[in-house]
């Protein structure tokens, strides 16, 4: 069986949707040379027309986009920085996420934004090294966060076939990560569909992005002390509450393993909402960046800043030896 | 007006335009030929609407308040008069003058100003984001500046659809000094795509003059990328259908953009707010020089007095019933607040969870 790697399967997504449906077409800075490999042999398969090369305008091509949207099309964009985000985070959350509302139903936005490369890498520098979804489900956007490749086809293929905005984060960190699939297994997931990834009965580490595949590292770690089950919500917005709430359910405890900010980020909210509507038998904890952390610059700084399999373990060893409340 | 601001002024020969140095240029296009009569009463009916509007707004039916655009009549309607139904119009803030002139409905347009569910986004967009996808009005952000590059990804999506369609973009002065409309412009030209962007320069964003905030000029933001670009007589409902016409036909044979600078002004304030405000920034003698020059006043001289009067009086009777409909519709259900939030249905949560 072939070898699938996440960045293949967001190059796979990508040209099966736009085989499957005319109206996709791909936007982005050096999408003609694919810099990232998302469009690899795209421009010679689809032609100038339907993979369109970009200057450097994100405020533009974000608005051109979302008019092409109004109009029929399907556009995807690729950002190659997570910070292209935040400078178009207005387009994207105050006016393409808007305007159906805005129009009483009249047009929807069916823009993707597809951000291949977030999270950090060292020494890429502080302003190349955000993973911002937690902004994104703050602010009402459909927002996916997928960890492996499976889910990246998946998750990239509905998506596009989405009426509404949708961000994409594909975590830099996971896009070595390669999985053996059948391709006829490849099909889309719906949103706000959370998996279980290693089913366990005494804690729930919510692990999100990249750090699923630590976390399952973790559990693995610890399984002669205990039975960890490791859940990935894979899209934070909408996100799958019942999920997590059958995890707890069964657990009782919980961890969430998040690399967003602390103040605010998606670990805050999970962590908020398992308190006020789910049985939790103890206190839980979350394991995140710092408040506001900037980080990028000097390896040995950066990963001090890092949410850590260490820290996941210790946390998860407290949550476990708490008697409650 | 400084030096370094004036441009060259399209008007009619022989007419002054109130406030800036005239330097007329004759209108080299009759593209097509303007209906004189169609083109006061779609003005007529406009400052009436806006009249009866702000009525609205005084007695608390339009609980928003509203952007009046009355003394800037001549722009939307005799730009809108030389699209074709099939083009497509974004507007601004200061909008209800081009969705009547683009063939909105009125009765639809005033309940949604009063945020009523039988407005043309069910009270969901409001005086300020209104849209009508079936006259062509597909948005109206409120960001400003930023329709220009919506604009731009209309006309290419259309464009490759093989149904090539004009898109007019409306914004003001204020716009001019955002990026992101020059980041507009830039693509549209670059890709040669079928828009006309009509800057209402009505000399303030708010209470800032232009003077105060544009370095160089309007026009030269467009010629700085390729654009034709014009300064027009935004008070002249003709001389603004020739040269919006002039740039349709560019458009359409495919010669790209174009930037056509209306020289205009606001009787009103920014907002009604002002009306509790009274902010203080323009001189009475300015807004009186403009007011010699009353778009209405200019386009009344080309009809006859009969004409006139059968159309004022029916302009009012109409809006009676516009007035009518929009008082007397239904207001929305507080339980239908996240309606239309996604288009799949999906809801988000509610605030307290008990």
């Amino acid at each position: 069986m072939p070898k699938l790697s996440y960045l293949k399967a967001l190059n796979r997504a990508l040209g099966d949707e736009m085989d499957r449906d005319e109206s996709v077409f791909v936007l982005g800075e050096d999408v003609n040379f694919a810099l990232t490999n998302i469009t690899a042999g795209f421009l010679k398969r689809y032609g100038p027309d339907r993979v369109v090369e970009v200057p450097l305008t994100e405020q533009g091509f974000t608005n051109f986009a979302t008019g092409a949207a109004m109009a029929g099309r399907r556009p995807v964009i690729e950002f190659q920085i997570p910070f292209l985000l935040l400078l178009v985070f207005e387009q994207i959350t105050n006016q393409a996420n808007k305007f159906l509302m805005m129009s009483g139903g009249q047009r929807s936005v069916p823009v993707t934004y597809l951000m291949p490369a977030a999270g950090w890498r060292a020494g890429w520098g502080a302003q190349h090294s955000d993973q911002p979804y937690s902004l994104f489900a703050h602010m009402g956007v459909k927002t996916v966060l997928p960890a492996t490749p499976t889910d990246a086809y998946g998750l990239l293929t509905t998506a596009i076939r989405d009426d509404d905005p949708v961000v994409f984060f594909g975590p830099l960190a996971s896009l070595g990560v390669r999985e053996i699939v059948e391709y006829a297994d490849l099909a889309p997931i719906p949103l706000g569909s959370g998996r279980v990834h290693r089913a366990g009965t005494d804690v729930t580490v919510v692990a999100l992005g990249h750090l699923v595949h630590e976390a399952l590292a973790v559990a693995e770690e610890l399984a002669d002390e205990a039975s960890v089950e490791v859940w990935d919500p894979r899209s934070v917005y909408p996100f799958d509450w019942t999920g997590l709430a059958e995890s707890v359910a069964r657990t009782g405890r919980l961890v969430v393993f998040d690399d967003s900010n602390r103040a605010c980020g998606m670990g805050a909210e999970i962590l908020a909402t398992a308190a006020e509507e789910m049985r939790l038998v103890a206190p839980p904890k979350r394991v995140t960046r710092p408040d506001g952390a900037i980080v990028g610059a000097v390896p040995e700084l950066d990963v001090a800043l890092q949410p850590t399999k260490a820290q996941l373990a210790e946390a998860v060893r407290t949550v476990l030896k708490s008697t409650g409340w | 007006m400084p030096e370094g601001v004036v441009a060259p002024v399209k008007v009619a020969e022989g007419l002054e335009v109130a406030g800036i140095t005239a330097v007329p240029t004759s209108v080299t296009v009759p593209v097509a030929v303007a209906d004189s009569v169609e083109l006061y009463r779609t003005m007529r009916f406009i400052r009436r609407f806006e009249e009866r509007a702000i009525d609205l707004v005084r007695a608390g039916e339009i609980f928003s308040g509203i952007h009046p655009c009355i003394g800037q009549e001549a722009v939307a309607a005799g730009a809108c008069a030389a699209l074709d139904p099939g083009d497509i119009v974004l507007s601004s803030h200061r909008g209800h003058g081009h969705l009547l002139a683009k063939g909105t409905d009125p009765s639809r347009l005033m309940a949604e100003m009063a945020g009523r569910v039988t407005g043309i986004d069910k009270g969901r967009g409001g005086s300020f984001h209104p849209s009508d996808f079936t006259a062509g009005v597909y948005n109206s952000t409120g960001t400003v500046g930023h329709g220009a590059g919506i604009a731009a990804g209309i006309a290419w999506a259309a464009a490759k659809a093989g149904d090539p369609k004009v898109v007019l973009s409306f914004f003001g002065d204020g716009a001019v000094t955002q990026g992101a409309l020059l980041e507009g412009f830039n693509l549209a030209a670059l890709w040669r795509l079928p828009v006309v962007y009509v800057c209402e320069n009505n000399r303030y964003a708010t209470t800032l003059p232009v003077e105060a905030a544009v370095a160089g000029t309007i026009t030269g933001r467009g010629e700085a990328f390729g654009i034709p670009s014009s300064v027009v007589d935004g008070q002249d409902a003709e001389v603004v259908h020739a040269a919006v016409a002039e740039a349709v036909e560019r458009a359409r044979r495919g010669g790209g953009p174009s930037l056509l600078e209306m020289r205009t002004y606001r009787y009103h304030g920014h907002h009604t707010f002002e009306m509790l405000v009274r902010l203080r920034y323009r001189e009475q003698a300015e807004i009186d020089s403009w007011k010699e020059r009353d778009p209405l006043d200019i386009q009344a001289t080309r009809v006859a007095e009969a004409d006139r009067a059968r159309i004022d009086a029916q302009v009012e009777l109409e809006l009676d019933e516009v007035v009518r409909f929009a008082v007397d519709s239904p207001r929305p259900d507080p339980a239908d607040a996240t309606d239309h939030y996604h288009a799949d249905g999906f809801r988000p949560r509610p605030g307290v969870s008990l």
